[in-house]
């Protein structure tokens, strides 16, 4: 072989490898996305499953504890707690201890009296006859059932007693136990009791506070963006404002919560781990991002327009607002959507000003305070209950669903609006 | 109105119009280095002034002064006198959106905005209020489409986008977007370089057609497309402008001795 053979042949060699290294980049890129994904839905997707249990009650007016006959208005105060226990008792008649009653009351969950109270308040007519319900089991019972807590080891570490968990097995064999949807994790917010515990609540808080970061960082971003871009002179101000808009981008958002939890909170005294505050918090962050983006967007449209407009006699607001921020719009909302999808995520500052508090009630506007969906997975993970496992690996594959959506309209944007001029 | 006798640079024609610009000693700088050097120039009323030259020497300069086009490039400084009908132009008072409106300009490579056609021609009168409704903007839409010569071939489509039409069918409907504000001077900056030569024929079918109601400047790389639609002719060279008299005059019979090396092909 000649020497320039040779050399070819070594070029064609390196050629190859180099390609075998991208695809063995790539590859290993995969599989950890599947690998985490893997795990993720693995350990959550028995939180869409909620476990019931079938008991025929007598619905004696008697055991409500009502001093008048129940009617829509006093249903409320009917004693629907009793009425379980006792039909429970009837039902079991070998079970005296103390103990051993209370494990059976444990078998049922903390909802379970306003599951029957629901139904029975759109059922009045029934009171006095026998019903079979379906009624949410507790936590303990769910997670054995669904196999996420071992039961092949002894009484004193299982999440079941031995009696509960005979119980368990003849209900099963007598088709008293089944899985239905979990709509609870949907509909409420958090709980201490792990079946009925939702997302519900982080999902409202973190729209809310999602909301108010848009309505701020979205109009006072394009502004600065317009601005710097179109009218501002160039001189050292303005060259050191840009220096510090890009620098701002790489802050570390915790720092964005203590300046919150300094000025918002302690000087305005604005209420704490409200949206409104998390919301002001999060535009902080999300303010640099979207002038960026606004910017290159401005710089992208061709000066030809602009002349255009100008020869028209149009003077240099009008050129801006009738011919080039309308081009620029969609690299701007790309960006938009891009800042906010990294507010979604934010936990640290959201920490800082106080929205990690235990929050039952669903929020309904900006000024309640509420969770989001990232400290509630924070929240959920720091729970010792073995109830809380799935539901924190749920809750991760919730927020995953947003994320992905929300960067899917990214893509799409930018894919739709790509060259229109 | 004004009837200035010529400056040396200028020769004495026969038959005198009415002067629309007239330019004095302009020169222009971009930054130290000077692009322009005393330019001495009557632009005559409802007359197509050609302007030639090689590349890089100052043609569209000239004309961007006239509309104050250069105000938009930075450390551009323009010195010197430029009238339209006894109006200084220079004047840093005088207000540039009347002066766009009166002085329209359509530019080398067709920039139609991204609008719908009919938006594209509304821009101007609905910026500057010349319709007090729907109906007259509509009207001023279709004579100006009409004038430019395009309206046939797109009165059905008004809606769609202006960027969808062909490139000649774009250069008409800037030079109709310029028309419809009404303007008494139109500045063409290589007009038809970017089109085919049936495109370019029509341009220059158009061009005579308006020159009845505008004054018309056309800066051209095209000798031969000065010598079909120009009753006058600037030589620029250098920033400087070497000639200029009758369009005949100057591809016949020549004064300066670099006009002729210019017209014979000596350089380009």
């Amino acid at each position: 072989m000649t020497k320039s053979e040779k050399i070819i042949k070594k070029r064609y060699a390196a050629e190859t490898r180099f390609r075998i290294y991208g695809k063995i980049a790539v590859g290993i890129g995969i599989l950890t996305v599947c690998f985490l994904l893997y795990t993720v839905f693995s350990a959550g997707y028995s939180a869409f499953k909620s476990t019931s249990v079938a008991v025929d009650l007598d619905l004696d007016p008697n055991l409500m504890r009502l001093e008048t006959s129940v009617t829509s208005d006093n249903i409320a105060k009917a004693d629907m707690l009793n009425l379980l226990r006792r039909n429970l008792i009837k039902i079991y008649p070998e079970i005296r201890k103390r103990r051993e009653r209370k494990d059976l009351f444990l078998m049922f969950s903390s909802v379970a009296p306003q599951e029957i109270r629901h139904w029975v308040q759109k059922n009045l007519e029934s009171i006095g006859t026998k019903q079979r319900f379906w009624l949410t089991a507790s936590s303990s019972l769910d997670q054995i059932y669904k196999g996420n807590a071992p039961r092949d080891i002894e009484e004193k570490s299982r999440l079941l007693s031995d009696l509960q968990l005979n119980l368990l097995d003849q209900w099963n064999s007598e088709g008293k136990i089944r899985s239905n949807f979990n709509w609870y994790f949907f509909r409420n917010g958090d709980s201490r009791s792990a079946e009925i515990a939702g997302i519900g609540g982080a999902v409202m808080g973190s729209l809310l506070s999602l909301l108010v970061c848009f309505f701020l960082s979205f109009p006072i971003g394009i502004a600065t963006a317009v601005y710097l871009e179109e009218f501002a002179p160039k001189n050292r101000w303005t060259e050191w404002i840009e220096v510090n808009i890009n620098n701002l981008a790489a802050v570390p958002s915790i720092i964005f919560g203590l300046l919150g939890l300094a000025i918002l909170l302690n000087f305005f005294g604005m209420p704490r781990g409200t949206p409104l505050v998390g919301g002001t918090v999060l535009s902080l962050m999300t303010l640099p991002t979207i002038i960026i983006a606004c910017r290159s967007s401005l710089k992208a449209v061709p000066p030809s327009i602009r002349e255009g407009a100008f020869a028209m006699g149009a003077t240099p607001v009008q050129v801006v607002l009738h011919h080039v921020l309308p081009l620029a719009m969609p690299g701007t909302f790309t960006g938009t959507i891009i800042g906010l999808s990294q507010a979604l995520g934010e936990t640290a500052p959201l920490l800082m000003i106080g929205m990690f508090a235990f929050v039952v009630d669903i929020p309904t506007s900006p000024v309640e305070p509420s969770s989001s969906i990232p400290v509630q997975i924070y929240l959920w993970a720091e729970s010792a209950e073995r109830g809380f496992v799935e539901k924190t690996a749920a809750a991760i594959m919730a927020i995953l669903v947003f994320l992905i959506l929300m960067n899917s309209l990214a893509v799409y944007l930018r894919n739709r609006f790509e060259r229109r001029w | 109105m004004e009837n200035n006798h010529s400056e040396i640079t200028e020769k004495k024609s026969l038959g005198q119009q009415d002067t629309k610009i007239h330019s004095k000693n302009i020169s222009v700088h971009y930054a130290s280095k000077q692009a322009l050097f005393n330019v001495n120039l009557e632009i005559r009323k409802n007359e197509v002034t050609a302007l030639i030259g090689p590349s890089g020497c100052g043609k569209s300069t000239f004309l961007r002064c006239i509309n104050r086009m250069n105000d938009l490039i930075e450390n551009c400084s323009v010195e010197g006198s430029l009238t339209l009908d006894g109006n200084e132009i220079n004047n840093p008072d005088l207000d540039v959106v009347h002066l766009r409106r009166m002085v329209g300009m359509v530019f080398q490579k067709p920039n139609p905005f991204p609008k719908s056609i009919f938006d594209n021609v509304a821009y101007g009168p609905r910026i500057h209020g010349l319709a007090s409704n729907r109906q007259e903007l509509h009207q001023i839409v279709e004579q100006s489409l009409t004038k430019a010569g395009l309206f046939d071939e797109v009165k059905d489509r008004l809606e769609d986008s202006g960027t969808g039409l062909s490139g000649g069918q774009q250069q008409r409907l800037c030079i109709a977007r310029a028309i419809a504000v009404n303007p008494e001077v139109i500045l063409m900056d290589e007009p038809a370089s970017a089109l085919d030569p049936i495109a370019t024929a029509r341009i220059e079918e158009l061009i005579e057609e308006l020159r009845q109601n505008y004054t018309i400047i056309i800066v051209t790389h095209s000798m031969q497309q000065a010598a079909r639609v120009s009753q006058r002719t600037g030589f620029f060279h250098m920033g400087e402008l070497v000639e200029v008299d009758d369009t005949e005059t100057i591809f016949v019979n020549p004064s300066d001795p670099r006009t002729q090396d210019y017209i014979t092909g000596r350089f380009g």
